[in-house]
């Protein structure tokens, strides 16, 4: 059974929540992929502020299709995160949370989830389609050159997600395939 | 002679980036329903679940199965009879590539450098394969591929007295390595023999041809049941959180090669496998 959760994600409810959980999360995300994280790092470097607020934001690795006339967005589900690995310490250590993708992470990015009480979690790669039905709000925020790659605020509602790695840095995809491979012995 | 107008090929590809993004083929959503059935993964069965939602979705309301629309692989299979009028072949191409993603709100996912970056803004340029054949017929194949799975593709130089095995290990092995990160349930394009640059192409011929199909030769039709059965063995499982389904699919395509080598490519591709072809 999928346990509901409100952003933002704070600590507090960052540390309830376990590798292997299903959750339908609410409330307010932030897109960004490979181009824009590494603006926004170069941002930081320079000491500028982030085109949103850090503080226990949750980001989504996403490019999604153009919206079609009619539609909020278009299809939008995750892209690979370990594209990402080289920018996740630095936007956890100023306060982002929540990160939302696909596919494995490095150990440095595991190191600063335990450090900052962040969460991965994983959205269905390729059901970009069906994820386009939780985002209920879309609004361009920033780097609108960058295209696909722009800067979005969401608010999604109950989006379907599975808890990949907690703040203790459990990892689903270690874990759910040994259990998986131990209840076939 | 048959004389065919580029501007019916940029209609065709037009159309076909569309529908092939839109649509996913029947072999694959049988494959993805079939592995449902058999699936014992608690959490994969949700996954896989979704999955088939998630096309539905994409079949009844025309939308993009995945937001990942890929880099457009046009292959032509040109009939050496035909004559092309009225424009040059390639831009043709490009221009219904062009005209495809905008229509079809398409997500424009290529950059004009590869070091240097920069959106080009239309998806172009395309990905143009050709081959000449006998007759006097055109047979275009539109395959938008993702780089998520691309990504995770690899290539190696064996040589011939690592054999069979060799190349059984590097199948897993690269199965292995991708992980979570192709969206798995994944197809597997296998290409054997050739040169460098064949074997790759042998690879992702292989990803277009239909899954519920065999390689005509048994050693290669067995090989690709064999491969696939171990590949669903490892518990990867959907989206890597563990189950039977790792890959829905094994295609192996081989060509004559040197004395001296065996090279073996692997193009991964996710669960949204998509191609569509018109004949011309």
């Amino acid at each position: 059974m999928a346990k509901k959760i409100t952003l933002p994600l704070t600590e507090e409810l960052a540390k309830t929540l376990k590798a292997g959980d299903e959750v339908l999360l609410t409330g307010t995300i932030y897109t960004s992929r490979d181009a824009g994280h590494k603006r926004m790092c170069e941002m930081l470097e320079r000491g500028e502020e982030l085109p949103f607020n850090p503080e226990n934001a949750t980001i989504y690795y996403v490019g999604p299709t153009p919206a079609k006339p009619g539609q909020v967005i278009g299809s939008a589900g995750p892209t690979t995160s370990g594209r990402m690995d080289a920018y996740a310490p630095t936007m956890m250590r100023v306060g982002a949370r929540g990160m939302i993708g696909k596919g494995a992470r490095l150990p440095e990015v595991i190191d600063a989830m335990k450090k900052y009480s962040g969460v991965y979690f994983g959205a269905i790669g390729g059901a970009g389609a069906l994820l386009a039905k939780c985002i209920k709000s879309a609004k361009l925020i920033a780097f609108e050159d960058l295209g696909a790659e722009a800067l979005r605020e969401l608010y999604v509602e109950d989006m379907p997600l599975v808890v990949i790695i907690d703040s203790e840095g459990t990892n689903l995809y270690e874990k759910g395939r040994a259990s998986y491979l131990n209840s076939k012995k | 002679m048959r004389e065919i107008n580029v501007s019916l090929v940029t209609d065709t590809v037009e159309k076909l980036c569309i529908e092939a993004n839109n649509h996913l083929p029947e072999d694959v959503k049988c494959a993805i329903k079939n592995c449902r059935a058999c699936e014992d993964g608690e959490i994969a069965k949700g996954v896989l679940d979704n999955i088939i939602e998630n096309f539905e979705i994409a079949d009844n309301e025309n939308v993009p199965i995945c937001q990942d629309t890929g880099m457009a692989c046009v292959f032509l299979e040109i009939g050496q009879d035909v004559h092309f009028v009225g424009g040059d072949l390639s831009e043709a191409i490009h221009e219904g590539v062009r005209r495809g993603y905008d229509k079809g709100y398409l997500r424009k996912s290529v950059v004009a450098d590869p070091v240097r970056r920069g959106n080009t803004g239309d998806n172009t340029p395309a990905m143009i394969y050709t081959e000449i054949v006998p007759g006097e017929n055109v047979k275009i194949t539109v395959g938008p591929k993702g780089f998520g799975s691309e990504n995770m593709s690899r290539i190696c130089m064996f040589k011939p007295s690592h054999g069979i095995e060799g190349i059984k290990n590097f199948i897993l092995e690269t199965v292995e390595i991708a992980g979570p990160n192709p969206c798995p349930p994944m197809v597997v394009g296998v290409g054997i023999g050739g040169t460098f640059d064949k074997a790759a192409l042998l690879a992702k011929k292989a990803l277009m041809r239909p899954i519920d199909s065999e390689n005509p030769d048994p050693y290669y039709a067995d090989l690709e049941k064999e491969m696939l059965e171990k590949i669903n063995q490892l518990g990867i499982g959907p989206q890597g959180f563990g189950g039977k389904t790792t890959a829905i699919g094994l295609n192996i395509e081989t060509m004559p090669t040197h004395i001296a080598g065996m090279p073996c490519a692997i193009n991964i591709n996710c669960h949204v496998t998509r191609h569509k072809s018109e004949v011309l």
